[in-house]
């Protein structure tokens, strides 16, 4: 298939500091289309902020991010690296998904609303066809008996699944994952990694920040470990689990609950 | 009791409250503007904006209404600039005298209520509509200010039961709206306390009908605190 040579997300020399302290120390990363990869690294090892410079909810100090090919443009002003281009942004924005790990589902919209929002306001399609879509998407993760629930009605794993239909809504080309199942107590993180890995049969182009070893292992294509800022092993799952190339990865693995 | 003599004042005294009622919503529905204004600039992180929008917001919070009214209507009128100015034919009116103070004042509280209600919209729902590609504007429009007005309402609520009974104090300055007649009646009969019981009522009754909207708007707003209908159903009869 020529179609997964294509990289769907790639970060070249990401730099990124919170005052003095360098959380992301140069990091490049590439994702081919259909990629699941999944991204691990004890709590400060910059994950998440990585993933977060990807739809610019962190602004990189410097370095690249392209998606689908774009490159997301940047300027200087005050000392300070800034979108270049609102509309671009915007646009690149609404053509990634995001899922949170505190859901952040619009607490006064119906499950519905939450998901039709976007599409309708930003993507400015007809609302017939996004309730339509919205209705077969939470059908699809397994709650379309919510749809006129609010928010607070749901369980943790129901929230969670709700906002994975919400990104999907969209169409992104890209679905980004901020540890998804970290919030969820136990005995719902199942039903949120089911949704997620139906995801990633259908072919989606996933990145994974996760603490499910079981889900990097048996889900993804593609493991990168993160440490102290900076890509310290990746390689295929295969690789990765089983010879453990890195002391530092071998001793992340160890410290973790196992694989589920 | 002489009840013919209340029913006679009471009847006197409504014709005053179209005058009390246009002075508060005026003053209210300006006032909410000016004070989304406000916030927006003592939240924006600019200095330039913020310490201004903090300055007035102290000034008005902290002296007396009356004396804005007063300062406004007999104080503007001293400068020969003010009286040569386009703006003298509105400034030498009691009425857009009063209906000026009292905007300016409900709009130094009501920045402070909205400014709270804005710091309270959870930021990961901002996120949220940011990552789905949301403007500035359609994420106010959509997810800050529906958030935010679900906490202002009860606060808001107070301000607006305030400025019912704040526009009493535009009697001050010749305007005839209800506590202005009631004066006016007060020295013609010499019947204060009855004429002033009658006065007192008639803010009770249009209180009484503002804290139910109020009450209607919160409830109308807070679906998503109450029950899912289906436990409604399966609770059977509440």
């Amino acid at each position: 298939m020529t179609d997964q040579l294509k990289p769907a997300v790639r970060l070249t020399e990401l730099r990124k500091s919170f005052g003095a302290f360098e959380v992301l120390k140069g990091i490049s990363l590439e994702a081919m289309e259909g990629d699941v990869v999944s991204i691990l690294g004890s709590s400060g090892s910059g994950k998440s902020t990585m993933l977060r410079c990807i739809n610019m909810l962190e602004t990189p100090d410097s370095g690249r991010i392209e998606v689908g090919g774009e490159a997301i443009q940047l300027k200087q002003a005050g000392g300070r690296t800034r979108p270049a281009d609102r509309h671009q942004l915007q646009r690149m924005r609404a053509s990634i998904g995001m899922v949170f790990q505190n859901f952040n589902l619009w607490s006064h919209m119906t499950i519905l609303e939450n998901l039709i929002e976007a599409p309708i306001h930003v993507q400015k399609r007809p609302r017939a066809d996004c309730v339509d879509e919205a209705e077969a998407l939470l059908e699809k993760v397994g709650i379309a008996e919510k749809r006129n629930h609010y928010p607070a009605h749901l369980s943790g794993g129901q929230q969670q699944r709700a906002a994975i239909a919400r990104a999907l809504a969209q169409h992104p080309k890209v679905m980004l994952f901020d540890e998804p199942t970290s919030a969820l107590d136990p005995e719902l993180v199942g039903e949120v990694l089911r949704v997620m890995r139906a995801l990633a049969e259908e072919g989606r182009t996933m990145l994974v920040v996760t603490h499910e070893m079981g889900f990097a292992r048996d889900v993804s294509s593609k493991v990168v470990f993160l440490h102290k800022g900076a890509v310290e092993v990746e390689g295929s799952p295969h690789e990765m689990f089983a010879a453990g190339r890195s002391d530092c990865f071998r001793q992340f693995l160890s410290g973790s609950n196992g694989l589920r | 009791m002489d009840i013919p003599f209340l029913y006679e004042t009471l009847l006197k005294l409504l014709t005053g409250v179209p005058l009390t009622l246009q002075l508060a919503v005026s003053s209210l529905g300006l006032g909410a503007i000016l004070a989304v204004i406000l916030a927006l600039a003592r939240l924006s992180g600019l200095r330039l904006l913020a310490w201004p929008a903090s300055c007035y917001v102290f000034i008005f919070r902290s002296t007396p209404l009356l004396v804005q009214i007063f300062l406004i209507y007999h104080g503007l009128g001293q400068f020969h600039g003010v009286r040569a100015s386009f703006l003298w034919p509105i400034l030498r009116e009691p009425y857009w005298c009063a209906l000026i103070a009292l905007t300016l004042n409900t709009a130094a509280y009501s920045c402070e209520i909205v400014r709270g209600a804005l710091l309270s919209v959870p930021p990961g729902q901002i996120e949220a509509a940011r990552a789905c590609g949301m403007s500035s504007f359609t994420l106010h429009r959509r997810v800050v200010f529906p958030l935010a007005l679900r906490h202002a309402l009860p606060g808001y609520g107070n301000e607006f039961i305030l400025m019912i009974k704040s526009t009493a104090l535009a009697s001050i300055i010749t305007l005839m709206e209800v506590t202005g007649l009631a004066a006016q009646l007060i020295s013609e009969s010499f019947r204060a306390i009855e004429i002033l019981i009658v006065a007192a009522a008639i803010y009770l009754f249009i209180n009484f009908i503002v804290t139910r909207l109020v009450q209607w708007a919160e409830y109308a707003l807070s679906a998503d605190l109450r029950p899912p209908p289906a436990a409604l159903e399966q609770g059977g009869a509440l």
